[in-house]
C-alpha cells in the first residue's frame, strides 16, 4: 500500500483530499455502512441514503421517526427507531419490518449475528429472533444500554446499569451477570471471543477477560467513548473520546492489562468516530472539527482525507474489501474515497 | 443570554406530589394554542393524548456517578432519551420532563449539569412544582418527597385553591415560604396559569440570576390578609412587618447571606467549594451574586447539591450597590458555620 507511506523528511502531512468524491446528503447522519458496492448513510431520522461509486444518491424511508440504533453485517442493516419498529434494509434497498414493540416503545439498541439472527431492546427487555425459531426475551434489571452478539455461538451481551448480562437465548436459565459499578452503554466482543468491552457513561471503558471474568479498566479519557472499532485480526481496539486515537492492545492473553495504549494522530480536536480497516493495520478517524485522517497503527503515520472546519464527523465506514472509505459529518456533508 | 445558551433546547422539569395536578398542567401546556411543539418525557403513557407532540416513556432510573460523590446522582434513562431526541432536533422547541409524584428532582437537574453531551444540547430552564393547596400542609409533615419538591422549585403552582378557605390558603403559602421563599408562586384552580409563568423561565441561566430576593417581598398579587389564625402544632410562628405569616420548617430551610463589603475571591472560592463538598448532601440549591475585591465584574453562581457553576457576568453598573448575596436552600443547614465561613471571606 504505497499511498500510506509518507515521503521521507516530509514536513507536512500527506493529503488525499483531492481524491475524495464529495457527497452532500442534506440530512443529519449517524453512521455509514457498505451494502454491496454502495455506501448506506443512516440518517438521524427516517431515511437511509445509498450512495454509489458515481456519487449518485438514492434515499430510502426506513422509519417514521428517529433512527436510534443500527447494526450491519455487510449484507443488510438492522435498525431500531423511536417508532417502536425494528426494520432491515438490504443492498437492493428493500425494507422489511422485522418486529414492532407492542407498546411502541423506543428501540434503543440492535445487534446482528453473522448467521442472520438479530436482537433488539426496548426499555429493560432484550429480544432475540433467530431463523424460524420463536422470539426469546430476557428482562435485565435496568434499561439496556447496548447489545452485541458473540462471534461464536448464539450468545448475546446485554449492557445495562452496573454490568453486563451474557445470555444464550437458546438455553433457559443461562444468563450470566458480569458486574461492574456504573452505567454501561456500548458493548463489543473481541473478534477472538476472548474479551468483552463496554463503553461506560463516564469517560472510560471496562473490559472482562471471558475465561475468568478478570476486570480490565481502561480510563483516562476526557470525554465519553462513543465509537470503538477492532483492528483487523482483533489485536487492537481503537476508540474515540480523546484528542488522539487511543488503541488498546488485545494481542496477548492478558489483553490491555498492565499495558499502555497506543496514542495516535493527536489533533486540537476530539476524536468523534473511528473505523479500522478490515484487512490492514490502518484506521480512519473522524474528529469534532470535521477532520478525517487515515492512520497507520504501526507507526502513527497520517494521511489527511478531509480538512477541518465543519461540524463533527459522525460516521465513518469501510467496505468489506477495504478499497472504499465513506464518511459524513453531522450535517450530512461527506465523501467517498477509493483507494 | 449568550447565543450558545439560546440555541440549546430548554428543559422544564415538572414535579409535584401524587394528585397535585401535574398531568392537568401538562395537558394545559400541550393543548394551548402556542404554536410550539414539545417533547414530553413522562412516566406513564395514556394520560396524555396530544398527537402533535413527541411523548416518550421514561423509567426514572437513578444512578450514582462513579466519582465518589454520593449525592451525585443522575437519571440514566434521561441521558439515553436526550441522545435519541437529539436525532430529531428541529422537530420540537422544548422538552418537558414529568417526574413521578415521589421523585426527587435533584437527579433530573444534575443530569443537565453532569453529562457532557446532554449539556451541549439542552439547558435546564426551571423546576416547576405543582402543589395541592388542600393537602400540601399535611404532605409536608409526612412526605419528605413533597418537601424536597417545594425546596427545589423555581416556580410553584399552588393548585386547587378553590378547595380551601382564605385562611387555609394563607397557611399553606406560609409553609411553602418557610421552606422556599425564592420560588415564584402562582395560585391556580385547575392549574390555570399563564404559560409564560412556567415555561422559558431561565431559572438556571447565570445571566438571569438577577434577583434573588424572596418572592414574597415583591409587590406581588398577595392579598395582605391579616388572619392570624394560630395552629398549636407550629414551633415557630412569627409575623413579618407587612403581615405575612411565616413558618419555620424544622428540617428544610433557606439561608440568605448578604454583605456590602467586598469578598476575597481567594478565600471565598475555596470556602464555597469546600462547603458544597462537605455539606452538598444537605444543600439542595444555592445561588449567589458576588462582589469581589478589586473586580469590576459581578460574579454569579448557582448550584445543585455538590455541583456548582459560576462565571463573571457583567460589569457592575454605575451607582449600583456592590453587594454580595447568597442563598442556600437545604435540609438542616449548619447556619452558624455557614455564616461564620461567609464572614471570613470578607476583605477586612
Amino acid at each position: 500500500m504505497k499511498e500510506f507511506t509518507p515521503p521521507p523528511d516530509s514536513g507536512s502531512i500527506v493529503s488525499v483530499t483531492d481524491r475524495v468524491k464529495p457527497v452532500t446528503l442534506g440530512m443529519a447522519v449517524t453512521s455509514v455502512h457498505f451494502l454491496g458496492p454502495r455506501a448506506a448513510f443512516v440518517g438521524g431520522e427516517e431515511n437511509v441514503a445509498f450512495v454509489d461509486g458515481k456519487g449518485e444518491i438514492a434515499t430510502v424511508a426506513v422509519h417514521s421517526g428517529g433512527i436510534l440504533s443500527t447494526a450491519s453485517d455487510g449484507k443488510r442493516l438492522v435498525m431500531g427507531g423511536d417508532d417502536g419498529k425494528v426494520v432491515s434494509l438490504d443492498a437492493k434497498g428493500e425494507v422489511t419490518l422485522l418486529a414492532t414493540d407492542p407498546k411502541r416503545r423506543w428501540i434503543d439498541a440492535v445487534a446482528l449475528h453473522a448467521d442472520g439472527a438479530f436482537a433488539w431492546s426496548a426499555g429493560k427487555t432484550a429480544t432475540v429472533k433467530s431463523g424460524k425459531a420463536e422470539e426469546k426475551s430476557l428482562e435485565v434489571p435496568s434499561t439496556v444500554g447496548g447489545l452485541a452478539f458473540a462471534p461464536k455461538g448464539l450468545r448475546l451481551a446485554i449492557a445495562h446499569y452496573n454490568g453486563v448480562t451474557l445470555w444464550f437465548p437458546n438455553m433457559a436459565g443461562s444468563a450470566e451477570f458480569l458486574p461492574w459499578a456504573g452505567s454501561h452503554h456500548g458493548v463489543s466482543f473481541s473478534p477472538d471471543n476472548k474479551f468483552l468491552v463496554t463503553a461506560m457513561h463516564e469517560p472510560a471503558l471496562h473490559g472482562w477477560r471471558l475465561a475468568d471474568n478478570r476486570h480490565m479498566r481502561m480510563t483516562g479519557y476526557p470525554g465519553r467513548v462513543r465509537s470503538m472499532s477492532w483492528s483487523a485480526g482483533g489485536k487492537g481496539l481503537a476508540t474515540s473520546g480523546a484528542d488522539t486515537v487511543i488503541v488498546w492492545p488485545f494481542g496477548s492473553k492478558d489483553g490491555p492489562m498492565g499495558k499502555e495504549p497506543a496514542i495516535l494522530a493527536p489533533l486540537q480536536a476530539r476524536v468523534s468516530v473511528v473505523a479500522c480497516h478490515p484487512k490492514n493495520d490502518i484506521l480512519a478517524a473522524g474528529y469534532s472539527d470535521g477532520t478525517v485522517l487515515m492512520v497507520r497503527l504501526e507507526d502513527g503515520a497520517e494521511i489527511l482525507v478531509r480538512r477541518n472546519g465543519t461540524p463533527p464527523v459522525a460516521a465513518i465506514g469501510w467496505n468489506a474489501k477495504g478499497t472504499l472509505l465513506a464518511f459524513a459529518d453531522e450535517n450530512g456533508d461527506g465523501g467517498l474515497l477509493e483507494l | 443570554m449568550s447565543e450558545a445558551t439560546s440555541q440549546k433546547i430548554p428543559v422544564t422539569v415538572l414535579t409535584g406530589y401524587l394528585g397535585a395536578g401535574k398531568t392537568t398542567l401538562l395537558n394545559r401546556i400541550l393543548s394551548e394554542n402556542h404554536g410550539k411543539k414539545y417533547a414530553v418525557i413522562v412516566n406513564e403513557f395514556g394520560e396524555i393524548g396530544i398527537d402533535n407532540d413527541l411523548i416518550i416513556g421514561a423509567d426514572e432510573e437513578v444512578f450514582e456517578m462513579n466519582n465518589g460523590c454520593i449525592c451525585c446522582t443522575v437519571r440514566g434513562d434521561l441521558v439515553r432519551i436526550m441522545d435519541g431526541l437529539m436525532k430529531r432536533k428541529g422537530k420540537f422547541d422544548a422538552i418537558i420532563v414529568e417526574t413521578t409524584g415521589l421523585a426527587d428532582p435533584a437527579p433530573v437537574a444534575q443530569t443537565f449539569f453532569v453529562d457532557e453531551d446532554v449539556q451541549k444540547n439542552a439547558r435546564l430552564d426551571a423546576v416547576v412544582t405543582v402543589a395541592d393547596a388542600k393537602w400540601l400542609s399535611d404532605r409536608l409533615k409526612d412526605a419528605p418527597e413533597a418537601k424536597n419538591q417545594i425546596a427545589f422549585a423555581d416556580v410553584i403552582v399552588l393548585n386547587k385553591t378553590d378547595l380551601v378557605s382564605k385562611g387555609e390558603l394563607a397557611e399553606v403559602e406560609a409553609r411553602i415560604r418557610g421552606i422556599n421563599p425564592y420560588a415564584k408562586l402562582h395560585r391556580t384552580e385547575r392549574c390555570s396559569v399563564a404559560l409564560a409563568d412556567v415555561l422559558d423561565r431561565g431559572a438556571f441561566d447565570l445571566d438571569r440570576i438577577l434577583d434573588i430576593e424572596p418572592d414574597f417581598l415583591e409587590a406581588d398579587d398577595h392579598d395582605h390578609d391579616h388572619d392570624h389564625h394560630h395552629h398549636g402544632h407550629d414551633h415557630h410562628h412569627h409575623d413579618h412587618g407587612h403581615g405575612l405569616k411565616h413558618y419555620h420548617d424544622e428540617e428544610m430551610q433557606s439561608l440568605s447571606l448578604k454583605t456590602d463589603k467586598p469578598l476575597d475571591p481567594n478565600v471565598f472560592m475555596p470556602w464555597l467549594q469546600n462547603l458544597v463538598q462537605v455539606e452538598g448532601g444537605k444543600i439542595l440549591r444555592s445561588k449567589g451574586i458576588l462582589a469581589f475585591h478589586d473586580d469590576d465584574d459581578r460574579y454569579v453562581f448557582q448550584g445543585v447539591h455538590m455541583m456548582l457553576e459560576g462565571d463573571h457576568q457583567r460589569k457592575w453598573k454605575e451607582g449600583e450597590p456592590r453587594e454580595s448575596r447568597l442563598v442556600f436552600i437545604g435540609r438542616e443547614l449548619p447556619e452558624e458555620a455557614i455564616r461564620k465561613g461567609f464572614e471570613s471571606c470578607i476583605v477586612s
